[in-house]
C-alpha cells in the first residue's frame, strides 16, 4: 500500500467514530475492523470531551481530525489549527461543505484552505469530488493524498460515478486515493479496492448497522478481498459467453 | 464583564482567557478561539478579554 504522508497503514480502512450506539460498541467495531485510523472532530466542550479522548487514545490507532461542518475557509483553517493543538497531529481531514443537502464539498474554498494549511505545515487529507481538475489543483496546493467521495456522506449509495473514479485512479497512478463517504455495503468497499483505490474511509455504514461489530468485520474482509482481487489482475468482462470447459475432445453422443 | 461563551451569554469575573477557563471549570484537553481567531494554549495567559468577546472552547468529539 502507498504511504500516507510517509505513514503506512496496517490496513486500508479508516473508520469514523460517530453515531455508534455506545462507546463499548465503538470499541468492538474498531477491534473487528482492524482499522488503523480513527476520524474525530472538535465540538463545544460539554463535559464529555476528556472521556471520549481517553477512549480513542486507548484504541491505539492514528487519529485523523476533521473540519466537518465548516462552510468557509476561515472556519476550516481555524478548526484545523485547534485540532492540531488538541490532537497533537499534523493530519487534517479537510471538509469544506458547499451544499446543505448533499454535503458536497465547495471545491473552490477547499483548494484555497488546502494551500493555506499545507503552507502552515499540515498534512491535508481533502474530502473532494471526483473532478480531475480539482484533484490536480489540490496536488498543486500541496496535498499528497486525495479523498474523492463515493456518494454523499451517510447516503450509503456506494460508488455513484464509477467511471469518474476509474478515471481519477488512471489520472493519478502514484497518489494515494481514498474513497471517503457514501459507502453503505461491504460490496461497495470491495469495489473501491477492485478499482485500485488505496483505502476506504467510512463511518455510517458500520455505526448505524444493526450489529456494528459484525459489519466492521465484513468491511475489513471485503476491503481485503477487493485489494487482493486488484493485485490479482482480474479478467475483462465480455458480452458473449466463452466456454470454460475445453471443446476439443468432446464425445459425439447425439 | 459580559462575554459569549460557546454561544451563550455569560457574566464572568475573568480578565484573561486562562482565567476564564479556570473560572468556568474547563480542566481537560480543549482548544480556544476568541472572536473567531484561534488562540494557542501558550497565549491564553496574555489574551485579555473584553466586554462582548465571543469565546469558543472546543474539545474532542466523535466524528466521521
Amino acid at each position: 500500500m502507498k504511504t500516507l504522508y510517509g505513514t503506512e497503514l496496517p490496513n486500508p480502512l479508516m473508520l469514523g467514530t460517530a453515531q455508534y450506539p455506545s462507546p463499548a460498541i465503538l470499541e468492538q467495531a474498531f477491534r473487528e475492523s482492524g482499522a488503523g485510523v480513527a476520524t474525530v472532530s472538535l465540538r463545544r466542550e460539554s463535559g464529555a470531551g476528556e472521556t471520549f479522548w481517553r477512549m480513542i487514545r486507548d484504541l491505539g490507532v492514528l487519529v485523523l481530525p476533521n473540519t466537518a461542518g465548516c462552510h468557509t475557509v476561515k472556519e476550516a483553517v481555524n478548526t484545523a489549527l485547534m485540532a492540531r493543538e488538541v490532537f497533537n497531529t499534523k493530519w487534517i481531514k479537510l471538509e469544506l461543505i458547499g451544499h446543505t443537502d448533499s454535503l458536497q464539498p465547495d471545491v473552490f474554498q477547499l483548494v484555497e484552505a488546502a494551500r493555506i494549511l499545507t503552507e502552515d505545515g499540515f498534512e491535508v487529507f481533502p474530502y473532494t469530488t471526483d473532478d480531475l481538475i480539482v484533484g490536480e489543483r489540490l496536488l498543486t496546493a500541496g496535498c499528497e493524498v486525495l479523498m474523492p467521495w463515493g456518494a454523499p456522506i451517510g447516503s450509503g449509495r456506494g460508488l455513484n460515478n464509477e467511471y469518474a473514479l476509474r478515471a481519477m485512479r488512471a489520472e493519478f497512478p502514484d497518489i494515494p486515493l481514498v474513497i471517503d463517504a457514501g459507502i453503505g455495503l461491504p460490496s461497495h468497499a470491495a469495489r473501491a479496492m477492485e478499482l485500485g483505490y488505496d483505502a476506504v474511509l467510512l463511518n455510517t455504514a458500520v455505526a448505524r448497522a444493526g450489529d456494528p461489530a459484525a459489519m466492521a468485520r465484513a468491511m475489513k474482509l471485503a476491503i481485503e478481498a477487493g485489494q487482493l482481487a486488484c493485485q490479482a489482475d482480474p479478467i475483462e468482462a465480455r458480452d458473449m459467453a466463452e466456454p470454460s470447459t475445453p471443446v476439443i475432445g468432446k464425445a459425439f453422443l447425439s | 464583564m459580559k462575554i459569549v461563551l460557546n454561544g451563550a451569554p455569560q457574566e464572568v469575573r475573568a480578565q484573561t482567557l486562562s482565567e476564564l477557563l479556570e473560572e468556568c471549570g474547563f480542566s481537560g484537553r480543549v482548544a480556544t478561539a476568541v472572536n473567531e481567531e484561534f488562540v494557542p494554549s501558550s497565549l491564553r495567559i496574555g489574551q485579555a478579554l473584553n466586554d462582548g468577546d465571543r469565546v469558543e472552547v472546543l474539545s474532542p468529539m466523535q466524528g466521521g
